[in-house]
């Protein structure tokens, strides 16, 4: 991918040497053929239509070329990768936290392996950032109350810089980091080594528990609130009939407005967490909730009103999915990875 | 007359609009649009030193990696009140206000503009913001950028951006009614037989910028006001603690601020169209198409915004429109490049200074247009976005392009402004240190920005270093070649050589009346009936009415 | 001589007279009345272009919001008097009727018809803006006034449309409330917690409603301004039938301010109102 962006700049680097060269030369040999003299006559030429649309045409032609280009990297650039390797992070005043899935958190500093995509999901705490790291040519503005996400594929071992590059106050220039690309063995160690007081997932498990949220989001039918169970990524029909996919944005908007999104049948009682959950949090919650799978004996939970709506009951399902997918980031798609302490 | 060389020596008229009145009040009162151009003039001037100033000292403190010079508050208040400086107060009045305003009417063949209270009330709207800018200087300065992103500016800093935005909202009014006077008096102010078709292309590429003045300042004005209240008021409009959208202010932000470096660029090119006919004594090749060019860069330049945020968070299908349409708005700036060098072509060329800087221009505008197609292609943009290579490609187009147009248009019109001619000598000299200091300064940014090094960093990695080094070398150099005219226009007000009527042979309805020109700007009303840049007929007259 | 010459329409000044006297209105950059009035005009035309641009960049803000925050805004337009909303109307449209009657008195040289119809049109301005004033007072006793955060909040009381207002009686003002009562009344249901996440979503309309009606309330203050100013000079009688053009100029802007306001009114206070608000 940094390959494909370098040959589209070594190409325009030509482009713009060749045409500003060419004018440069032309200009100067013309001053210099043409310099008046007393008996130089300037010849009166009105124009030509015919050379206005050639260097009106070319310039266009050339353009598109490199309109397409540039459109075609940067499609590639915007889908995620399937199955990739989950990295969170947090943009603040004036550093980056980054967690893994094994719960590993580093500041200012991202291990990554070779030869795994690798997604980076991100969210700011205060004023907009942008996560930058040039030798992977990737960039991605980092904005507050919304996830974004970028990612890239490391193929060479060695530490790579890690910049901020979106004004962000006072420490800007200091917001800057490290990726350590290692072999997948090193990364391996690397993750073993760290003192990580476990996965991703059960972090948010035990934040899930600590602020009470199992007191209502049960899977018993008497549960105040939905079942999370096989919810990540699956549509939920609202109190007013809307559907909407369940991706980490609709699960931190739950936790920080829970009464923007009332599921059907139930009632909005659940208090925000506003000020109280931190995104580090939130992203911890949201992994766990990832790895809730659904319960195959009774997957509606005996209850009246379905929480989590079958296939057959949305039309369309797959193209729902993948509009969702092109707004946002991908879900994960329904088979969890990793099923750990669904149980609450 | 426009006759060949002239035994007898010009000689300063007895009454021109500099001494027709004495008095500070005659020149703070004033309706003449000449002296309301001089008062622009002078205004301008100041601020471009102060911005310059930051300049250099943001220079001087790259030199280290490490950010000794400064502490990094006091570096980002420099960047922030350097750009919004320069944009706001010296690049977006420049062309327009001086020498648009000293030359349109008499360019088009009238008395003065159609509405001269109103040009005066555009100074004093520049001189009130500009106050502004000064008070938010001394109160410490800006420290949000000149793009004054959400929520950084209207919730985190403790500088007196209210204060800052108040004044380029009243600076933006100041360009509004000169937009508004220009379009009037094109329209309807025009001399007899001076139709479109015969209007100079300077009017033309005013007339079009003025367009983008009138439509596109009104909506910075909006915003701002709207991040006045968030800040003032805490409405929270981009607050996203309350559901504001911090992107919504870029989109607005953006609405304006990218036409406006059209308003900024399309003056300079009508100069450029002005300087390169004289100098080769030739009609200009295209005259339809360079004029056709400036509207639709105009126009085209309105649906290109959110190019500045393709990493912003914007859809896909956004992105890849707005990057499509970039394409298109650089078109028609390459017919323009390609119709003034042909213009040379078989013409009779003198490298006098204004011509010097007309070539300058063409070679660095080039460069720097080019460099905004790498900016265009959506898969490079997210590399090279907010590092120092748009930092060079914006100084490419707007100091190698449009301050080297200003300067050339100074030197070119100053004999018809003062009525002397300033020292060629010097001024070529001053040309040249300029060219080298500008390709010196800026580009190793380019380099710099491709390998990572991004923007309104107060330190940075030391492999950067060297780069940066040579940057502030070419500053160095930069600074002499912009301080050197200060003095040698200065000396030319006393000691220059009197220019005369027309000093350079030029075609136009400007260079037909006394230099300086009357205060009203001719003493019989001129009829029209030759085509613009009608070089190769001298000796023919043109008829007057009494 | 400069009759024998064919020329086109435009430029005007080819229309200037040869006479010797001019019409001490006339402008020394103009060649004669006609050209001043029309370049006068068209001048005037492109200033109301401009601000539309403004209203414009301040209405699109207005409307994303709206599609994004919908049930909030709704509820916000339902709070606010639509009775009022529509006096004030009234008021306007009165006023650029009065309006129209002053440039034609000026068109026609009644002195006395323009003196009384600018006076008329500024009374009515004025009513307008005592009815601006009292809704403005009504939002600042229900709580209405934003400001974001606890401890920053500028004018008044914190914002409060969910049942706290501490200023006159807690229960005015109680967006929540309103919500609650108005789905009961289509048979629906909604809870209070709900209604009161939507009653907080609220403030961002409130703050698009000040600013809204505030800027075109400072140019209403513009007009009275620029109104008293023509009204001291038909009185001295500068304005007959040759020369009218201030009295035209100041009646566009009137008439336009007046068009701000028909748009206003829906946008803020019509749309989507539940039929059962107050």
């Amino acid at each position: 991918m940094a390959g494909q962006v370098d040959a589209l700049y070594l190409f325009l680097v030509l482009i713009t040497t060749f045409f500003s060269l060419l004018i440069a030369i032309l200009i100067v040999f013309f001053a210099i053929k043409y310099r008046r003299t007393p008996e130089r006559q300037a010849e009166q030429i009105h124009g030509s239509t015919l050379l206005e649309i050639v260097w009106t045409v070319i310039p266009l032609g050339i353009s598109m070329v490199i309109f397409v280009w540039g459109a075609v990297i940067y499609y590639h650039m915007e889908r995620p990768p399937a199955n990739p390797l989950e990295i969170y992070g947090v943009g603040k005043q004036w550093m980056w936290k980054f967690q893994h899935p094994g719960g590993q958190r580093e500041i200012n500093t991202l291990h990554v392996p070779t030869g795994r995509d690798v997604k980076v999901t991100m969210i700011s705490q205060d004023v907009i950032h942008s996560f930058f790291v040039p030798a992977f040519r990737v960039k991605q503005d980092v904005l507050p109350n919304r996830y974004v996400f970028t990612w890239f594929k490391a193929t060479v071992p060695g530490t790579y810089h890690l910049f901020c590059s979106q004004y962000c106050g006072t420490k800007h220039s200091g917001m800057v980091g490290d990726v350590v690309v290692m072999t997948p063995e090193d990364y391996q160690t690397w993750l073993a080594s760290g003192k990580a007081e476990g996965s991703l997932a059960s972090l948010g498990e035990k934040a899930f528990q600590q602020y009470g949220c199992t007191t209502c989001h049960r899977p018993d039918s008497g549960a105040r609130g939905p079942n999370l169970e096989g919810l990540y990524g699956r549509p939920v029909r609202l109190v007013d009939n809307r559907v909407v996919l369940a991706d980490d944005n609709y699960i931190r908007e739950s936790i920080i407005e829970p009464n923007a999104k009332v599921v059907s049948g139930f009632q909005s009682i659940m208090p925000t967490f506003r000020g109280v959950v931190n995104e580090d949090e939130i992203i911890a919650i949201t992994e766990y909730i990832k790895h809730l799978a659904p319960q195959e004996a009774n997957p509606l939970n005996n209850r009246t009103s379905p929480t989590q709506i079958r296939d057959s009951e949305v039309p369309n399902i797959q193209e729902h999915q993948q509009q969702q997918n092109q707004q946002q980031q991908g879900p994960q798609g329904t088979k969890p990875v990793n099923p750990s302490g669904k149980k609450p | 007359m426009s006759t060949g060389t002239s035994i007898v020596k010009p000689e300063m008229p007895e009454r021109h609009f500099l001494n027709d009145n004495y008095g500070i009040r005659s020149w703070l009162l004033t309706k003449d649009h000449k002296r309301i151009a001089i008062l622009y003039l002078l205004s301008i001037t100041v601020f471009f030193f102060i911005g310059g100033i930051f300049a250099a000292l943001i220079r001087l403190h790259l030199l280290t990696p490490n950010g000794e010079m400064f502490q990094a508050d006091t570096y980002n208040r420099l960047f922030t009140m350097h750009g919004v400086n320069m944009i706001f107060f010296f690049l977006i009045p420049s062309v327009p206000a001086v020498i648009g305003n000293f030359l349109i009417p008499i360019m088009v063949g009238t008395k003065d503009l159609a509405f001269p209270k109103i040009n005066l009330l555009s100074w004093y709207l520049y001189i009130f913001g500009a106050t502004f800018s000064l008070i938010a200087l001394v109160s410490g300065g800006v420290d949000t950028g000149w793009t004054f992103y959400t929520p950084l500016s209207s919730g985190y800093v403790k500088s007196p951006v209210i204060i800052m935005a108040v004044g380029i909202l009243i600076v933006g009014f100041s360009s509004i009614f000169t937009g508004l006077n220009f379009i009037v008096t094109v329209h309807r102010m025009r001399a007899p037989g001076m139709t479109w078709g015969r209007l100079p292309l300077f009017v033309w590429a005013n007339y079009a910028a003025s367009l983008i003045m009138i439509l596109g300042t009104p909506v910075i004005a909006i915003t701002l006001i709207l991040l006045a209240l968030e800040r003032g008021f805490h409405i929270g409009i981009f607050d996203p603690k309350l559901g504001g959208d911090p992107v919504l202010f870029q989109h607005m932000f953006w609405f304006y601020s990218h036409p406006a470096v059209y308003i900024m660029i399309l003056p300079g090119m009508g100069v450029i169209s002005e300087i390169v006919t004289c100098f080769s004594r030739k009609r200009a090749f295209g005259y339809s198409f360079i004029a056709f060019s400036s509207i639709a860069i105009a126009v085209f330049g309105f649906v290109v915004w959110a190019h500045h945020m393709f990493v912003a968070g914007i859809s896909v299908y956004s992105a890849l429109v707005f990057s499509l349409l970039s394409y298109a708005v650089a078109i028609p700036s390459a017919v323009k490049v390609f119709n003034w060098t042909a213009t040379m072509y078989k013409g009779s060329v003198k490298m006098d200074t204004p011509m010097l800087y007309a070539m300058a221009f063409i070679g660095l505008f080039t460069i720097g247009g080019l460099t905004g197609l790498f900016l265009a292609a959506l898969g490079l943009d997210i590399h090279i976005h907010d590092t120092y290579f748009v930092v060079a490609h914006f100084h490419y187009v707007m100091v190698g392009g449009m301050v080297t147009a200003y300067m050339g248009g100074l030197h070119f019109w100053w004999p018809k402004m003062t009525g002397r001619i300033y020292p060629e000598a010097p001024a070529k000299l001053a040309a040249l240190i300029t060219f080298i200091g500008f390709n010196l300064t800026f580009f190793p940014q380019f380099i710099l920005g491709y390998m990572g090094m991004p923007r309104r960093y107060w330190a940075y990695p030391p492999e950067f270093q060297v780069l940066n080094v040579l940057s502030t070398a070419g500053a160095s150099v930069l600074s002499v070649g912009f301080i050197l005219p200060l003095f040698y226009f200065l000396w030319s007000l006393k000691y220059g050589e009197v220019a005369g009527n027309n000093p350079w042979q030029a075609t136009g309805l400007e260079w037909e009346t006394s230099s300086p020109p009357p205060t009203h700007n001719f003493h019989e009303i001129p009829i029209v009936t030759k085509e613009p840049y009608a070089y190769g007929e001298e000796g023919e007259e043109v008829p007057v009415v009494h | 001589m400069l009759t024998e010459k064919k020329v086109r329409r435009f430029p005007l000044s080819t229309s200037q007279t040869t006479t010797t006297e001019h019409h001490p209105a006339l402008a020394h950059q103009f060649d004669s009345m006609e050209q001043q009035q029309d370049a006068s005009t068209f001048g005037m035309w492109v200033f109301l272009l401009t601000e539309i641009m403004m209203f414009g960049g301040l209405f699109t803000a207005y409307l994303i919001y709206r599609l994004k925050y919908y049930p909030a805004f709704v509820a916000g337009s339902t709070s606010i008097s639509v009775s009022w909303g529509f006096a004030n109307t009234l008021v306007l449209i009165g006023s650029s009727f009065t309006m129209a009657m002053a440039v034609w008195s000026a068109q026609t040289g009644r002195k006395k018809g323009q003196v009384w119809f600018l006076i008329g049109t500024m009374i009515l301005g004025a009513a307008f803006l005592g009815v601006k004033a009292k809704e403005y007072y009504d939002k600042y006793e229900e709580c209405h006034i934003p400001g974001v955060g606890a401890g920053h909040q500028v004018i008044g009381k914190p914002f409060n449309a969910w049942g706290g207002c501490e200023i006159k009686n807690p229960k005015l003002g109680n967006i929540a409330q309103e919500i609650v009562e108005g789905a009961e009344k289509n048979h629906e249901e909604i809870p209070l917690a709900a209604a009161t996440q939507t009653a907080k979503q609220s403030e961002i309309f409130f703050g698009f409603y000040f600013a809204m009606t505030g800027l075109h309330a400072f140019h209403m203050i513009i007009g009275l301004g620029l109104l008293s100013w023509l009204l001291l000079r038909a009185n001295r009688g500068e304005f007959n039938s040759q020369y009218f053009t201030p009295v035209e100029l100041g009646g566009l802007y009137w008439h336009f301010v007046d068009i701000v306001w028909i748009f206003l009114f829906p946008l803020l206070y019509l749309i989507s109102r539940h039929q059962h608000g107050a």
